[in-house]
């Protein structure tokens, strides 16, 4: 399959390690890659702050660049849930009925990376490695917006050598919020203490998830208290083989 | 008009008033404890039901259908609880709900009144009016007793008194009702309260209530409760006024079943609340002579008037979405500033203020999603929040807005790859006096709020898209070899 990558705007700038990780997970498992270098944000800061005119031509210019795409993979559940649940109504407001219909006939077509894996290629192994004990967070789009249920975790459990374990409270909100964590500073701060004591419990070496948005948000707190405990989005370690394992910057 | 939700157009910002909450343990221990266990219990009850979807999407329907035509059922309200015996008020704001009480106690002959808990009369800080009338108001609900003897605001919708153990409760007790010997046991606290109510349920000739729900079209009135106070005081006194306001209406008495099974599993985890009070106007020899419903607007019906938010109304006041939110856990309700707390209470009140106050309101939450998979009528509370974010931005935002500028600028460089990745390499440039060994650990400005107790890595040596152009720059010239 010919698969489009929305890589998003701040895996593309923040994240680069997550991006190459998808190609490299996605072509092993024999398919085409294609980054279509006009992409940019899908808007959803911009939406969920209440700048929702400002997000408008934002989701005009996605639907235009990936409205031909066999599939298009989003390594983020935030921001597929940003297509999913609200360019349709966006797009309605827009009084374009072109437009409109465009959004209808893509939203088929967009997976987050998980569902890309499980639902669309019907693989649960990708033939992975990564010797360490892990524990994942379950980011709040992935469960209650994308209703992953068990996919991450499926991929996860037929990783060699992995040691998952459970993360206690994993359906709380870890505080990143988006604008959240910076306009409601401390009660974000106070969201995030509870989620590493969470995580601290687990004796995981490191913790991962869907969305490098919660992670950035929870290893720079681990990393304040100098847990050693480390993030890494679920392609870097199902990208990672027993060859070719996960590089970990210093 | 005059639009009041207790002092929630006066109070501090939401970020503002959470700062002591945040560093009051004990505050936060109660809350995480109390909200813990109603949420255990409220779990245990609701997975018994097998319908519970179908019966969550049943209210939604009735209740948008009932807002579609609220004029229509409350007159039909009016004319069958007239038709009972008893009398409709109507009150476009709070000041006039106050005047109209007032009014009908005084006509009585009264001079103080025993309450049941309504949240609509704190709402419209009603004992504070009638105390300015020389009226006092005696609270039957343990909670708000503990709340109004000890000077205190509620901080939940269902457990007003949430945020207090009762350690702090005996003291409150010990001080008010005179009790030094008072012990802390359960029992011990319920039977200083009982002995202390007593006394007020059999002297005590007018009483005051809210409403559950208001019955169209059999002009019933339903209170549901667990502790009785409330039996005692729609059945002893003389003479009974009820506040409600209107979106509390349900077209038929049938439509019970369904919202009698969701609430009370959804506010405190039973099957069923132990007093279920119905009534319609009154009835000669049994109850009170005289009931009043006081019907109350107070910015309803311009919350009505808003095609995204209307929703809103469906609430019925079961607080399931306080006990789940994580960021309510973490405050507990004095941080909401308003008789509402929670996410209901972030959409409530600054709707029925008008959105010119309580403008924090809206952002006081990580949008995460809890409340709306537990709420019982299924107001999307995530997508309310969003849509009333725009309206303050959209309306209440001046033009040069810092952040409405930086978010102006924001959206210009995404709409151009040219911009986003000239961005992409200035922001690489320009983080460097802020980072040391690979991060940053002080940023200024507003995401100093971020550094705060958050490190950022610094921004990596190469994006993305550079990563891939350079892959691809190599493959091509791989090819052309």
């Amino acid at each position: 399959l010919r698969v489009s990558l929305f890589i998003t705007c701040y895996n593309d700038t923040l994240f680069p390690a997550t991006g190459q990780a998808v190609v490299r997970l996605l072509e092993r498992l024999g398919h085409t890659v294609e980054f279509p270098l006009d992409q940019t944000c899908c808007g959803q800061m911009h939406y969920n702050t209440g700048y929702q005119r400002e997000a408008a031509p934002l989701m005009r210019r996605f639907v235009e660049i990936f409205r031909d795409a066999e599939a298009v993979c989003i390594p983020s559940s935030s921001c597929v849930a940003m297509i999913r649940d609200h360019y349709p109504l966006m797009a309605a407001e827009q009084s374009d009925p072109g437009l409109a219909r465009a959004v209808d006939e893509l939203l088929p077509r967009i997976y987050e990376l998980t569902e890309l894996l499980v639902h669309r290629f019907g693989v649960e192994d990708v033939g992975a490695a990564f010797p360490h004990r892990v524990t994942y967070h379950a980011s709040c789009h992935s469960l209650r917006s994308l209703h992953l249920g068990d996919l991450p975790l499926r991929l996860l459990r037929n990783v060699r050598g992995i040691d998952l374990v459970d993360l206690p409270n994993v359906d709380r909100c870890c505080g990143f919020g988006g604008t959240f964590a910076i306009k409601m500073g401390d009660v974000s701060a106070a969201m995030l203490a509870e989620k590493m004591q969470d995580v601290e419990s687990t004796r995981a070496k490191y913790v991962t998830a869907v969305d490098n948005s919660c992670l950035m948000h929870i290893f720079g707190g681990l990393h304040r208290r100098r847990t050693g405990i480390r993030t890494a989005h679920i392609a870097e370690i199902l990208a990672s083989t027993a060859e070719e394992p996960l590089e970990v910057p210093a | 008009m005059t639009i009041r939700v207790a002092d929630a157009a006066h109070s501090p910002s939401f970020q503002k008033a959470a700062i002591p909450l945040l560093q009051d343990t004990q505050l936060r221990a109660n809350v995480r404890h109390a909200t813990d266990v109603i949420q255990r219990k409220r779990a245990a009850v609701v997975g018994e039901t097998p319908d519970w979807q179908e019966l969550r999407s049943a209210a939604s329907a009735i209740k948008a259908h009932t807002l579609r035509y609220l004029d229509d059922y409350l007159l039909q309200f009016e004319q069958a609880c007239t038709a009972a015996g008893g009398h409709v008020h109507w009150a476009a704001d709070a000041d006039d709900a106050n005047r109209i009480i007032a009014g009908l106690i005084r006509q009585y002959g009264g001079n103080e009144i025993i309450k049941i808990k309504t949240m609509t009369s704190d709402e419209t800080r009603l004992n504070d009016a009638l105390e300015h009338e020389s009226i006092r108001a005696h609270e039957t609900d343990l909670a708000e007793l503990i709340i109004q003897l000890g000077h205190d605001k509620p901080s939940h919708i269902v457990v007003p008194a949430l945020h207090k153990n009762r350690n702090q409760v005996r003291e409150i007790f010990r001080e008010q009702m005179h009790l030094p010997e008072l012990g802390n046991k359960p029992e011990d606290l319920t039977a200083a309260a009982r002995h202390y109510l007593r006394e007020k349920f059999l002297s005590v000739k007018i009483g005051l209530c809210g409403a559950n729900f208001l019955v169209a079209d059999t002009g019933s009135v339903c209170i549901v409760e667990s502790e009785g106070n409330g039996r005692m005081c729609l059945t002893l006194p003389d003479v009974l006024i009820s506040i409600a306001g209107i979106e509390k209406i349900i077209p038929a008495f049938q439509d019970l079943e369904v919202f009698l099974q969701l609430l009370p599993r959804s506010a405190t985890g039973e099957r069923m609340n132990p007093y279920n009070s119905l009534w319609a106007g009154v009835h000669p020899g049994d109850g009170p002579k005289h009931f009043h419903v006081v019907l109350l607007d107070n910015g309803r019906t311009s919350v009505l008037a808003d095609r995204e938010a209307r929703q809103t109304l469906h609430c019925i006041r079961c607080a399931a979405c306080l006990n789940t939110c994580p960021v309510y856990r973490q405050t507990g309700g004095h941080a909401y500033g308003s008789s509402y707390a929670g996410p209901i209470g972030a959409i409530v009140t600054p709707q029925l203020l008008g959105m010119e106050s309580a403008q924090s309101l809206p952002y006081a939450s990580s949008l995460c999603g809890a409340c709306y998979e537990v709420c019982p009528v299924k107001i999307n509370i995530p997508e309310v929040l969003i849509h009333l974010r725009g309206r303050v931005v959209r309306e209440q935002k001046p033009a040069l807005d810092p952040e409405a500028l930086a978010m102006k600028t924001a959206a210009a460089i995404f709409t151009s790859r040219r911009r986003f990745e000239a961005a992409q390499r200035m922001g690489r440039l320009g983080q460097w006096p802020l980072v040391s060994h690979g991060w940053m650990k002080n940023l200024p400005g507003m995401l100093g709020n971020w550094t705060r107790v958050r490190d950022l890595r610094a921004l990596p040596l190469q994006t993305f898209r550079e990563w891939w152009k350079q892959r691809h720059h190599s493959e091509r010239k791989a090819g052309n070899a």
